[in-house]
């Protein structure tokens, strides 16, 4: 089985992208509209809480931190596997993420927004949010930067600019294309400006690639270490279950597990949607999948590590609360996120089911309502059962207005999503057909070589 | 705000272990609390309300944890198979600890929790954000969150009743951490009144609300280098130190007469306020 058809002809690949900036099938639409109206109930929920203040969620002490914190974890995570799939796999030459690291990478960018919703909706008064911004002031009044919340925002800022600036780069060729192919309204007017008068030169070529591989590396360990420090939240505070060292490499190994099963359900979605079933074909699903399962069991490793060490060690307070998880309130969640973490993964590791669409897209949800309950575990449970035995609550239940604004942040993910996928080349055009003339390249030599038998192609 | 006066005078920004810094001089509040006195009234609670504007959030949110109680009552009941009325509830009021390395302040994104030079852990409310970082990683959970718009919207204090608050600090609105501060505002008031008289303040020249109110004197305040004031000779005598992790009475073997302890000290916070054990009777 072949990543791609190796004999489409560059013009094919120019109309069939194009295309999807213009006729989607139907679900386009049904997507678009579902989307605005579960964001509509998430802003409703905002506004009314924004009004009332934050007791309206449900929050209380000891319970400070609720599924804001949990979700705003989950959709930095999420951001991850775009960086993987764009960054990490270019720099190691794995042709087959072409067609598809381009949604992956609007996948990190829009993630990163949703999250960052979630520390202003989180926030007692958002309004005053830009005190944790270190702008110059007369009054020599800087943000503490002692705070791990104070590194996550700079973190996520930094890396949130340097993704739309990989994803904008690394579109610049294929915006040409779309200006030279698109000759009504504003649309042409907007692919002429952001192409920035791109001809196609050997120069140009040349100083493309080197900037593309330079933000490229710059965004490898800006992607390791924007995860780490929202472990660092965690892990650099005090409170039992959270004071765990492994947390880093634990979080990050999360981030792009739920990364890689958003990216297979949104492979999905967009292969049928925009009809892209030539381009992000059935072979390349297979090596996301294989990819997935390799993380999901790094990740049941680094989970075990982390039960293991807290087991094993003298601290009773950490001890007391992994016993809470297991066995309390949170128990049915916790037992769930281990299942759906840990055990559906196993799934994928049978080739009979690794291209078999509607189970992949049932694993890939199920594998992320997993990792969305890892965070939820992360979060509450400390705090229903900390150190002072006099604050412990177990009945805490986030109310409906944070379920609400957790549920339109899907709905305000969808929505970017679907749109910039309407707007913009959601397969990269050119890096498609390079990968084709390789790949045709490669056969050929092979024929020549009397080797065709083997049916390999390159890599 | 220049990078050369910072580079000049690093040492003066430096923050340096609050412990090991330089000593708190010529103040250092702390606290001790004789539980054997304590009789669980709750008149602290309710001196510390009318004292520091906190406003009633009513039975439900009570129930939900919305309480704002700066000062709380808490109860424990021993297992040793009495039923209520016999078990007999143990008291231990309970407050911002005022902690020397306190755990809050380090983690406030925009440092709305500071420690002030006579040893206090403060709030600026106006600069808060209401990250709730600070309650988060408070051991002893005594940050209390305005949940709602308490003097606006839930309108807790209705026309007449403004008349009642204190006119010394700010009401609270939606939003912003708050906490026990040690009535900083009589403090404040204290040291300014003998600034003009140019000495410092004697043992009980200022009181908290607390511990003014308190009908068996469970509740002694004071400044802790002071070395005549009664909370100095309290600390002294059960050989509570300020800067160490474990004390006395935890150390000596074959068990101790000594009754003082911090609560959570294993967690190096170095709370500021000591705690003396009810004496049980089957100890007599």
């Amino acid at each position: 089985m072949k990543d791609i058809r190796e004999d489409i002809a560059w013009a094919k690949i120019n109309t069939d992208v194009l295309k999807s900036l213009e006729s989607p099938r139907k679900l386009f639409w049904v997507i678009i509209i579902s989307a605005l109206t579960v964001f509509g109930i998430g802003v409703a929920c905002e506004l009314y809480q924004y009004n009332m203040g934050l007791g309206v969620a449900n929050l209380d002490n000891p319970h400070v931190w609720g599924l804001y914190i949990a979700t705003f974890i989950f959709w930095i995570g999420m951001s991850h596997s775009g960086t993987l799939l764009s960054a990490i796999l270019h720099l190691m030459h794995a042709d087959w993420r072409k067609p598809i690291y381009r949604f992956a990478e609007a996948m990190t960018t829009f993630s990163l927004m949703t999250a960052g919703l979630f520390v202003m909706v989180h926030l007692g008064r958002l309004w005053q949010f830009y005190y944790a911004v270190p702008y110059p002031n007369e009054r020599w009044i800087w943000p503490n930067f002692q705070s791990p919340l104070l590194w996550d925002a700079m973190a996520i800022f930094t890396y949130l600019s340097s993704s739309i600036l990989f994803l904008y780069v690394g579109m610049i060729p294929d915006l040409a294309i779309c200006r030279d192919n698109i000759h009504t309204g504003w649309r042409k007017k907007l692919y002429t400006l952001l192409s920035l008068g791109w001809e196609g030169t050997d120069r140009q070529w040349r100083n493309f690639r080197v900037t593309y591989l330079t933000i490229a590396c710059f965004l490898i360990p800006l992607a390791v270490s924007v995860h780490s420090i929202v472990a660092s939240d965690f892990a650099m505070s005090q409170q039992p279950g959270w004071h765990v060292t492994s947390f880093p490499p634990y979080f990050v190994a999360g981030a792009l597990y739920s990364g890689c099963a958003a990216i297979i359900t949104l492979f999905i979605i967009l292969r049928y949607v925009f009809k892209f079933e030539e381009y992000m074909t059935l072979a390349i699903l297979k090596k996301v999948v294989r990819l997935t399962f390799a993380i999901a069991m790094v990740w049941t490793y680094l989970n075990l590590i982390e039960y293991a060490t807290v087991w094993y060690s003298h601290d009773e307070v950490s001890k007391a609360v992994l016993i809470q998880k297991a066995t309390g309130t949170y128990a049915p969640f916790w037992w769930m996120m281990n299942f759906c973490g840990s055990i559906v993964p196993l799934i994928m590791a049978f080739k009979r089911f690794q291209t078999n669409i509607p189970v992949m897209m049932v694993v890939s949800l199920l594998l992320n309502m997993g990792m969305w309950l890892e965070r939820w575990m992360i979060v509450s449970p400390t705090f229903s059962h900390g150190y002072y035995p006099w604050t412990w609550d177990h009945d805490q239940w986030p109310s409906w207005v944070q379920w609400g604004v957790v549920f339109g942040s899907f709905g305000w993910f969808t929505f970017l999503f679907m749109v910039f996928c309407k707007i913009f080349p959601s397969v990269s055009m050119y890096e498609v057909k390079e990968m084709v003339y390789h790949r045709s390249l490669a056969s050929k030599k092979l024929e020549v070589a009397g080797m065709q038998e083997s049916g390999k192609g390159a890599h | 705000m220049s990078v050369s006066n910072l580079l000049e005078n690093w040492s003066d920004f430096r923050h340096k272990h609050p412990v090991e810094d330089v000593p708190h001089d010529p103040y250092k509040w702390a606290m001790s609390i004789d539980l054997d006195a304590c009789t669980g009234c709750n008149a602290c609670s309710v001196a510390c309300y009318a004292e520091n504007n906190l406003p009633v959030v009513g039975k439900e949110r009570y129930a939900h944890g919305q309480a704002m109680h700066w000062m709380r009552i808490e109860r424990y009941w021993p297992e040793d198979d009495r039923e209520f009325p016999d078990q007999g509830a143990q008291f231990l009021p309970m407050m911002c600890q005022q902690c020397e390395a306190a755990p809050c302040e380090t983690v406030c994104p925009v440092g709305a929790t500071n420690h002030t030079p006579d040893g206090l852990n403060s709030q600026i409310y106006n600069r808060c954000i209401g990250s709730r970082y600070c309650s988060a990683n408070c051991p002893f959970k005594v940050r209390y969150f305005n949940w709602y718009d308490y003097p606006t919207t839930e309108n807790v204090w209705p026309a007449e009743m403004t008349q009642q608050l204190n006119p010394d600090i700010t009401v609270r609105g939606k939003g912003v951490m708050e906490k026990c501060t040690f009535c900083i505002q009589r403090i404040r008031v204290g040291q300014r009144n003998v600034k003009n008289e140019g000495r410092v303040l004697r043992d009980g020249e200022v009181q908290t609300a607390c511990q003014q109110v308190c009908p068996t004197n469970a509740i002694t305040f004071g400044n802790l280098i002071d070395t005549e004031s009664k909370v100095h000779q309290q600390w002294k005598a059960q050989r509570v130190e300020l800067a160490v992790d474990e004390q006395t009475k935890d150390t000596e073997e074959g068990g101790s007469d000594l009754r003082g302890y911090r609560i959570l000290e294993e967690l190096r916070p170095y709370p500021s306020v000591m705690y003396m054990e009810r004496v049980r009777e089957s100890a007599i």
